[in-house]
């Protein structure tokens, strides 16, 4: 057996099986089941290495051959399979509150299999080709029947196809030649198209202007789903490429401009958030905001710790938006997400606006809960850099902080003596109910996720050391 | 054989001007079949037989897929909302890019020391029309055209690059499945969602 074929081959199949079962709770199960048991055998059973389970020995190659090419999964990628694929559970099993299952499973598991083939293929290069056909599959995802395709799906489908050609080509240029002085010129105008391409694949500031129209036009679960994945293989595909190459590593002007990108998403993302009269769009430049998180984690000039940092936010970020576009999508089922619209629906639905602000306020870096650590973390060591990074930082947070207090204010104002009456199903209660205890848990309790997170970095061969 | 990769180079241009400025869909179907020809002949130059022939026939099939997805929807009745909306325009603009290729084809071939002039000047030519394509329309036909354009003139510069197999498969994948996607963009709002 090869680790493609288990990890790759199997969810795109599934996938397609999928797409073509007509019950939507049944599509649910499976594919829950299908990414913990996927989950499993990568905790369970490492690559290239043999396992007793019971009488039989199991051994998971970790290559494959595909025309003269390699996808490998070594044991270096155990985490992240195991960590890719439980989130890939906890976003399929809320589509039972959500809806849109028959959708957002057997897509979201092509999506899944394309992007750990962008994890797998060798040269890590052409890890621009896969990432750009899971954008592919997401036009449908996104997209339901009946909907007419808005400038948000259209922009974020031009802008993330011409990230691939430019990322490859720049790539290209660049396997080529060794840091040599005679290739500075080459190395600089390289760089510059290597820049313009994981601008567009990040959507990096002034670039993101797809992902609020998007977050409007979309399913906001499906929204949610595809903007946790997205950007964090990005993320680790532009980690390879610093990887790969010295000059990249060793160069301070990358970390500034990393640093400079980061704060700029985080300040416009943080101070636009407080201002939009649409929760969808608040939630867009929360993530827009994450991305720069995630920039400014991997510019600190302490590799290991900005790396830790960066993955550590992962599991807070996937459970945050979980249960914020599910919150999102039980209000849509009453009302357009506007606040005009949405005021005194919090009475109605006391789970969902609570899920919505406290995801808010997890994404702000709120006390107890899940992202605290890491961001108190992270302004910590950016206050130890920069001290004017760290109160562009704070201003970002009170951004993030005043949009959720300004979604509370309009869910709870209502008439006066109007009643609390919950008429949330139970699935939802139950579903968000789990999504918030797992934001106080990981607020709570860091430690217990810290040994899964200090391996992480080793999956970059210079960087994780 | 110079003078026919010149010619294919010219013909790009020439295709790729009149998609940006033609409004019958037919007529831009052909026009991107032309021009996946030329792409397939300045290609040759560095794949074989047998790969370029199959960047042909993807780029063919893609064709074909939009076209057949055209048959079946009504006539477009409503006018490009995009600005600006005259073919005068659009010329003048088509020239500046025009222009711009003609001066940096010398920069860009420096990087690729197997590619000549004419293949430079051809792949830079479908890149910057296709640019230019998509910043003038958010319509969905309009814009799978815009990137299929600027992603054959990409393939035009790769294929001096790299021959692997993996790749000129995976982009023929991608090719195909932007043209599917486009087909689902036109028809998504008359499609009826599964009980």
């Amino acid at each position: 057996m090869n680790a493609p074929v288990v990890w790759i081959a199997f969810p795109a199949v599934l996938g397609l099986i999928l797409l073509f079962l007509p019950w939507e709770r049944w599509v649910t199960y499976i594919g829950t089941v299908a990414m913990l048991i996927l989950a499993a055998i990568a905790f369970w059973i490492p690559t290239d290495t043999a396992q007793l389970i019971g009488p039989f020995s199991v051994r998971i190659d970790s290559t494959l051959s595909l025309f003269g090419r390699q996808m490998s999964l070594t044991p270096a990628d155990q985490i992240v399979l195991i960590l890719i694929f439980m989130i890939g559970a906890f976003w399929f099993f809320g589509t039972l509150a959500a809806d849109g299952a028959r959708r957002i499973v057997p897509l979201g598991m092509i999506v899944i299999a394309l992007l750990v083939a962008s994890l797998a293929v060798q040269p890590f290069l052409y890890a621009a080709l896969f990432i750009e056909m899971a954008v592919l599959v997401t036009v449908p995802l996104l997209l339901k029947p009946r909907q007419t395709p808005g400038r948000g799906l259209i922009r974020f489908l031009v802008y993330q196809t011409l990230a691939m050609p430019f990322i490859l080509f720049a790539g290209f240029l660049l396997s080529g030649i060794t840091a040599g002085p005679a290739d500075i010129d080459l190395i600089v105008q390289a760089a510059g198209l290597l820049g313009l391409g994981f601008a567009f694949l990040l959507a990096v500031f002034p670039l993101y202007t797809w992902i609020p129209l998007l977050a409007e036009e979309a399913h906001p679960y499906a929204f949610g789903f595809i903007m946790t994945l997205f950007p964090t293989f990005s993320l680790i595909f532009g980690l390879n490429f610093i990887d790969r190459y010295s000059w990249l590593r060793d160069s301070a002007t990358l970390l500034q401009a990393l640093r400079l990108t980061g704060l700029l998403m985080i300040v416009t993302g943080g101070v636009w958030a407080a201002f939009q009269r649409s929760l969808s769009r608040t939630l867009a430049y929360a993530i827009i905001a994450e991305t720069g998180v995630s920039l400014l984690a991997v510019s600190l000039p302490d590799r290991q710790t900005g790396l830790q940092i960066m993955f550590f936010l992962l599991i807070p970020r996937a459970l945050a938006l979980g249960v914020w576009t599910l919150s999102l999508s039980i209000f849509q089922l009453d009302a357009p997400l506007r606040y005009e619209t949405l005021q005194g629906l919090g009475r109605k639905y006391p789970l969902a606006a609570a899920g919505l602000v406290l995801s808010n306020l997890t994404l702000a870096g709120m006390p107890l809960l899940a992202s605290f650590p890491a961001r108190q973390a992270l302004w910590e060591k950016l206050a130890a850099t920069s001290f004017s990074s760290a109160l562009w930082f704070a201003l970002a947070t009170f951004g993030l902080w005043f949009a959720a207090i300004r979604s509370l204010t309009v869910l709870v104002m209502s008439k006066e003596h109007a009643p609390w009456k919950s008429v949330e199903l139970n699935e939802q209660r139950v579903l968000v109910g789990l999504g918030l205890l797992g934001l106080f848990l990981f607020g709570l309790f860091p430690q217990w996720a810290q040994p899964l997170f200090a391996s992480l970095p080793a999956m970059f061969q210079h960087l994780g050391k | 054989m110079d003078y026919l990769q010149w010619t294919a180079s010219i013909l790009l241009a020439v295709t790729s001007v009149g998609l940006l400025v033609s409004r019958d869909w037919r007529f831009s179907l052909g026009l991107l079949a032309g021009q996946y020809f030329c792409a397939f002949w300045l290609i040759l130059t560095s794949w074989p037989l047998t790969m370029s022939a199959a960047k042909l026939v993807t780029g063919w099939m893609a064709v074909a897929a939009l076209a057949m997805t055209q048959i079946g929807l009504p006539e477009e009745t409503q006018p490009e909302t995009s600005w600006p909306q005259g073919r005068l325009f659009r010329l003048f603009a088509a020239s500046l890019v025009l222009i711009a290729t003609v001066q940096v084809t010398h920069d860009v071939q420096l990087w690729l020391p197997n590619a000549g002039p004419q293949i430079v000047w051809g792949a830079l030519v479908l890149i910057g029309m296709g640019l230019l394509h998509l910043g003038i329309t958010v319509q969905p036909m309009r814009v799978i055209m815009g990137l299929l354009t600027t992603l054959a003139g990409f393939e035009i510069l790769f294929a001096t690059l790299d021959t692997s197999i993996l790749v000129a498969g995976l982009l023929s994948a991608i090719t195909l499945g932007l043209a599917l996607t486009g087909s689902y963009l036109l028809t998504v709002n008359t499609l009826e969602e599964a009980e």
